[in-house]
């Protein structure tokens, strides 16, 4: 009896630290992050880091260290692909979850979920050879390496995710829900807007921010597709250099303990914080709207 | 599984293996050395990766390779930081490169001078209007901050910074993939990435031909004995950087380079034989380690 309470209490303890792991992995990350990004303000001022859209760091002159027209381009390309896979991605989880007929949803909810799997390179190259030449021919421009193309490319990569967990959502919604909503006399339509969204709310707004989240981090697809400018974009079709290709780019090269270094950390925790930012923008959704119905 | 352990039990025991890491202008011509050398020397094995100029210093900083690439010499801040952990950096050069200026095959502008380059690159002229061409915003592709290529066109041509705007490329192929659509573009790219096998630019670009001077005539890269008489003006040294005087076979594999028939190696692949004052240079690193041999 005792060994079996023994052996209860160590299983609870080990449970309990394989939890706490992550907690602190998650702290040790962003404690270097800030630990080493704090260094950088040392020389450059912080109205420079975020209020300057000059980064310059290995300069022929002076370098600079301004990040507002790569914090800019990081949000632009975000947003893009959002405003492309959010209404795709969520009409397609609808149509999975309450149109498809069994036979049709077996098949076609593996085949997106495989497009997750496709390497974020191919995605890019994908990009070089046949998104940016399709954008230049449409729009007239001269070249399609530009905000546009990531926006798009990140949307394609952001969908299998959207779908998934939209979908799974809609689908835990209990059939009862449904039957009285058409026990009432509406219709497919009406059911499916005012009923099985509203109930799976909270599970669309993970999805959707599971799709902000992996288009945010993702760093290959966009330091191939978006040209990597640092100027200050004026539109879609300027050229782009996301924070994430920004630290991809410079960190083979930089001398460690420089002020190139550290900024570069920097970059990182601006990162983190904005995905820490969109994660609790959306726990704070989900909740709220969870107890509507 | 079981073949690979039995092969590796096969392997002789002087086998040595050497990295190069660096440059991407350097990779296909080291790559091409390394293979000949290879196929005589069945006893060493040679890797040869990109990255950049940059990241090769840094990985021969790092004690990560034994051969850094660089198609520019090193900095200063890179020598204090390898003297700072006791690595010393031997300079060898053992090719020359002819940087050519590439734009779309309508361009219809042929030449440029040395300060229209500049310009163009640091967006100072920023439609092809003002250089008699079509009534089209410029736009510009080059490397990414760790290219040697992008260092050495900043220093040397522009003595300034790139205009912001100008697209950072992952490499010189992918620079001549996009020239090849972009019909108000120029970009920078060794002289090999131009050259088809066999002899000829590639379809779909044009190469400007550069003046060094509004009065000069102008000169094209592709032409062999511009770059030998030094009518072009935007040639460049390409470095080999080994951590001490080499040994060995990694000495050797560097001999083989300077050696005749890596110089022909060396041209067939679109990159020039060194100069007289580059083989005095190594010349002299070369006497230094075997008068030390010799006095051991």
């Amino acid at each position: 009896m005792k060994l079996r309470k023994a052996i209860d209490q160590l299983m609870q303890g080990v449970f309990l630290s394989a939890g706490l792991t992550a907690v602190v992995f998650l702290l040790g990350i962003f404690g270097m992050l800030l630990f080493n990004g704090a260094k950088t303000f040392k020389e450059v001022s912080l109205a420079e880091f975020f209020g300057s859209s000059n980064w310059n760091p290995s300069a022929y002159g002076e370098p600079s260290f301004g990040i507002l027209s790569m914090l800019v381009s990081t949000l632009m390309v975000t947003a893009g692909a959002m405003l492309i896979a959010i209404p795709l991605g969520i009409g397609t989880a609808a149509y999975l979850s309450e149109v498809a007929s069994p036979k049709v949803r077996n098949w076609l909810k593996p085949t997106i979920e495989l497009l997750a799997g496709v390497p974020s390179v191919a995605v890019g190259f994908i990009g070089i050879v046949l998104v940016a030449p399709a954008i230049a021919k449409v729009f007239g421009l001269s070249n399609g390496l530009n905000a546009l193309n990531g926006a798009i490319l990140l949307a394609v990569m952001a969908l299998p995710t959207i779908i998934t967990v939209a979908e799974d959502s809609m689908r835990a919604v209990p059939k009862q829900f449904r039957e009285a909503s058409y026990a009432l006399g509406a219709n497919g339509w009406t059911t499916l807007v005012r009923v099985v969204l509203p109930a799976s709310f909270s599970g669309i707004i993970a999805a959707i921010i599971l799709g902000i989240g992996r288009a945010i981090g993702e760093t290959m697809t966009v330091l191939m597709a978006t040209g990597n400018a640092t100027a200050m974009p004026n539109g879609f079709f300027d050229p782009v250099r996301t924070l994430t290709a920004t630290i991809a780019i410079e960190l083979g090269e930089v001398a460690y303990g420089t002020n190139h270094y550290y900024s570069l950390f920097g970059l990182g925790a601006v990162l983190f914080v904005i995905s820490l930012l969109v994660n609790l923008l959306a726990e704070k959704l989900a909740s709220k709207f969870r107890y509507k119905l | 599984m079981i073949a690979l352990l039995g092969s590796c039990q096969h392997l002789p025991e002087d086998y040595e293996s050497i990295t190069l890491k660096g440059s991407d202008t350097e990779v296909n011509v080291a790559l091409a050395l390394a293979e000949y050398y290879m196929a005589d020397e069945t006893t060493v094995s040679i890797a040869v990766t990109g990255g950049g100029s940059g990241a090769g210093i840094a990985a021969l900083i790092n004690g990560k390779t034994d051969i850094a690439n660089s198609s520019r010499p090193i900095k200063k801040e890179e020598l204090d930081l390898a003297s700072a952990r006791s690595i010393a950096p031997v300079p060898f050069i053992f090719a020359v490169d002819a940087l050519a200026f590439i734009v779309h095959q309508d361009m219809e502008v042929d030449s440029l001078t040395l300060d229209q380059i500049a310009q163009l690159f640091s967006g100072k002229i920023a439609n092809w209007r003002e250089l008699g061409g079509p009534d089209n915003a410029v736009s510009l592709y080059g490397r990414q901050s760790n290219s040697g290529t992008f260092v050495y066109l900043r220093d040397s041509i522009l003595k300034t910074e790139y205009a912001a705007h100008h697209k950072q490329m992952n490499g010189n192929a992918q620079i001549v993939e996009a020239l090849k659509s972009d019909r108000a573009g120029i970009g920078y790219v060794g002289v090999g990435y131009i050259l088809k096998e066999g002899g000829g630019v590639i379809a779909g670009i044009k190469t400007i031909k550069v003046k060094s001077d509004p009065a000069s005539t102008a000169v094209s890269p592709v032409e062999q004995s511009a770059i030998a008489n030094g009518a072009y003006p935007v040639v460049r040294p390409l470095f080999q950087y080994t951590n001490g005087m080499p040994d060995g076979k990694l000495l050797e594999f560097i001999e083989f380079g300077l050696s005749p028939k890596g110089q022909q190696i060396i041209t067939e692949n679109g990159y020039y034989p060194i100069f007289q004052a580059h083989k005095q240079h190594n010349e002299q690193l070369l006497n230094q380690y075997y008068e030390a041999q010799e006095s051991h």
